[in-house]
């Protein structure tokens, strides 16, 4: 479990060149212990820029990045503490699979931490076994398997460093909507079990309605909506402005309450407006 | 109508491997057409996408393409100019550092002639609408405008059929409407035949038809509607249904009586405020 705060954090690509870019702005956010975060921005938004920051892989151009109340730009231990603490799963994982065996390839993190035989091992049957990564595939290469399997690997090499953090981007990018609700569900797991922060981004609206308890809206570099799935849902025509879209439940519901069906409350599963409804024709039968 | 790509009992397995990737698959794709392919991974769709423009060639059975089989090796390049391929990754696709540069690749490379060319280039970039960016560096873009050059670089060598394979796995909702958008008017304007190869089921609803992979296997070919309304079939392969469906089959599970047909969000409103009044 950790805590996050970000204050004044901006980031400038290439500074002082005709290429200079501000990717974010003065961006200030605070995700306490074990908050499931979404994060969710067009391509572009700066908000990849953003969760680079939060395990020091980039560095800010202004503005502090404290992890644990500790400044993880403060001195090298601290960069290399939270490199540990904070586990940082990149956008199609699977390509960064390269040991010889699965067992291996989950081993990498915790023997860079310097961990003795027994604890590695322990280590990675534990993630494996929360990944759903069968012990039988620990001796298969990598590349064998298929591309669902594949990233569950991937996963499983990142929260064997059992990183008090866990950052996704676009976990469910490019599978199968089986293999998408595998991978959230693990996701989930993972957090219930350990009761680690996690935050993902996602292209897909209807699946952090689903999971978040909170969503941060990024748009040109900065936060535009910081709020519950339900608060930031409620704004359909500034999130469509700036390039994204509601749930389709949500969508939904906006039509009927145009064709004059009294939908009442804040709508984004499919769970809610299946409810909402059949109140409704429970009440109509009532009257008739 | 014709069929402008005509597969015959198509058998494929990947060299090395023990098992079918393709076991027998029929299909006639209709000229014109806008025709979506769905499959879980592994359901042997990109591989079958491969087999229409001679990527890969049948282990057993036959390709045609206007009539040429991917089989003759004389016919490479016709078939290669009839049939262009976009795939999900628009980053691997682009090869110049300006985007008419990149437009200019294929044409170039299939010898047309320079004043010919420049028309295409130009034609072919108002068409995706990204003309206004044609001295644009292409990494500078967006995901879905990149995505878009790829299929402009596609339009320019005038293929009669563009497969896409997962053109909008990497990109935003925008970048995807983007370029489900310009695929649908390539169709319905210009004629060219579409296979689209997605997960998404909401980029389904405008085909004409869906074609549903399982185990290197066609198991259902039908329209959208009717493919869609088969719930249980659907989700039993592992696939879901667009949100629209889903809710008014589970409405429909209690008691309700709505047309799982319905599959636009303003349809499928429709429908259900019928049944409230």
């Amino acid at each position: 479990m950790s805590e996050i705060k970000v204050s004044g954090l901006s980031h400038v690509y290439s500074a002082d060149t005709p290429f200079e870019k501000i990717a974010i702005k003065d961006v200030n956010v605070e995700i306490p212990h074990g908050q499931l975060v979404g994060l969710i921005g067009h391509t572009g938004s700066g908000k990849s820029t953003f969760i680079q920051h939060l395990n020091g892989l980039l560095v800010p151009t202004s503005g502090t990045v404290l992890v644990d109340s500790v400044n993880i730009n403060g001195d090298k231990t601290a960069t290399r503490d939270v490199r540990f603490k904070v586990g940082l799963v990149f956008q199609y994982p699977e390509y960064q699979l390269f040991e010889e065996t699965v067992y291996a390839d989950i081993a990498f993190g915790p023997k860079n931490m310097k961990l003795t035989e027994t604890e590695i091992d322990e280590r990675v049957r534990e993630a494996a076994a929360l990944v759903g990564v069968g012990e039988e595939l620990f001796e298969r290469s990598p590349l064998e398997l298929s591309g669902g399997q594949k990233r569950r690997v991937a996963i499983a090499g990142v929260i064997a460093m059992r990183p008090g953090v866990l950052i996704l981007d676009e976990p469910t990018a490019g599978l199968d909507p089986a293999g998408c609700k595998r991978i959230l569900e693990t996701i989930c797991d993972y957090r219930e079990k350990t009761g680690s922060t996690v935050v993902i981004v996602s292209h897909s609206m209807d699946d952090v309605a689903r999971i978040a308890d909170r969503l941060i809206v990024f748009n040109h570099g900065r936060i535009r909506f910081d709020g519950t799935p339900e608060e930031v849902f409620s704004n359909p025509k500034e999130l469509s402005d700036i390039g994204l879209s509601v749930p389709a439940p949500t969508q939904i519901a906006a039509a009927l309450r145009e064709l004059g069906v009294r939908i009442e409350g804040s709508i984004y599963t499919n769970e809610q407006l299946l409810a909402a409804l059949l109140k409704l024709k429970k009440e109509d039968e009532r009257n008739a | 109508m014709s069929s402008i790509i005509s597969i015959k009992n198509l058998h494929y397995t990947y060299p090395g491997d023990e098992f079918e990737s393709l076991c027998g698959v029929d299909l006639e794709i209709e000229k014109g057409s806008f025709v979506a392919v769905l499959g879980h991974n592994g359901s042997g769709k990109s591989t079958l996408a491969k087999h229409l423009n001679a990527i890969l060639t049948p282990t057993e059975g036959e390709v045609l393409v206007n009539g040429m089989s991917t089989g003759d090796e004389d016919k490479l390049l016709d078939i290669r100019r009839t049939v262009g391929m976009v795939f999900q990754n628009p980053d691997n696709q682009i090869v110049a550092n300006v985007v008419e540069d990149d437009v200019a690749f294929a044409p170039e490379n299939l010898g047309v002639e320079p004043k010919e060319i420049r028309k295409r280039v130009d034609n072919a970039l108002k068409q995706v609408d990204m003309y206004e960016f044609r001295l644009h560096a292409p990494h500078l873009l967006s995901g879905g405008q990149k995505q878009r050059v790829a299929i402009a670089g596609v339009i320019a060598m005038e293929p009669e059929v563009i497969v896409l394979d997962e053109p909008t796995a990497m990109l935003d909702p925008k970048g995807r409407a983007e370029v489900i958008d310009t695929v649908t008017k390539l169709c319905r304007e210009k004629g060219i035949t579409v296979v689209l190869i997605t997960h998404h089921m909401s980029e389904c609803i405008g085909a004409d038809r869906v074609i549903v992979m399982s185990s290197g296997k066609v198991i259902a070919d039908d329209s959208p509607e009717n493919v869609f309304s088969q719930v249980e079939f659907m989700k039993s392969e592992g696939l879901t249904v667009p949100a629209t469906t889903e809710l008014m089959f589970e409405l429909n599970k209690n008691g309700w009586h709505l047309p799982l047909t319905a599959l636009g969000v303003n349809e499928c409103a429709k429908e259900i405020a019928k049944e409230l009044k």
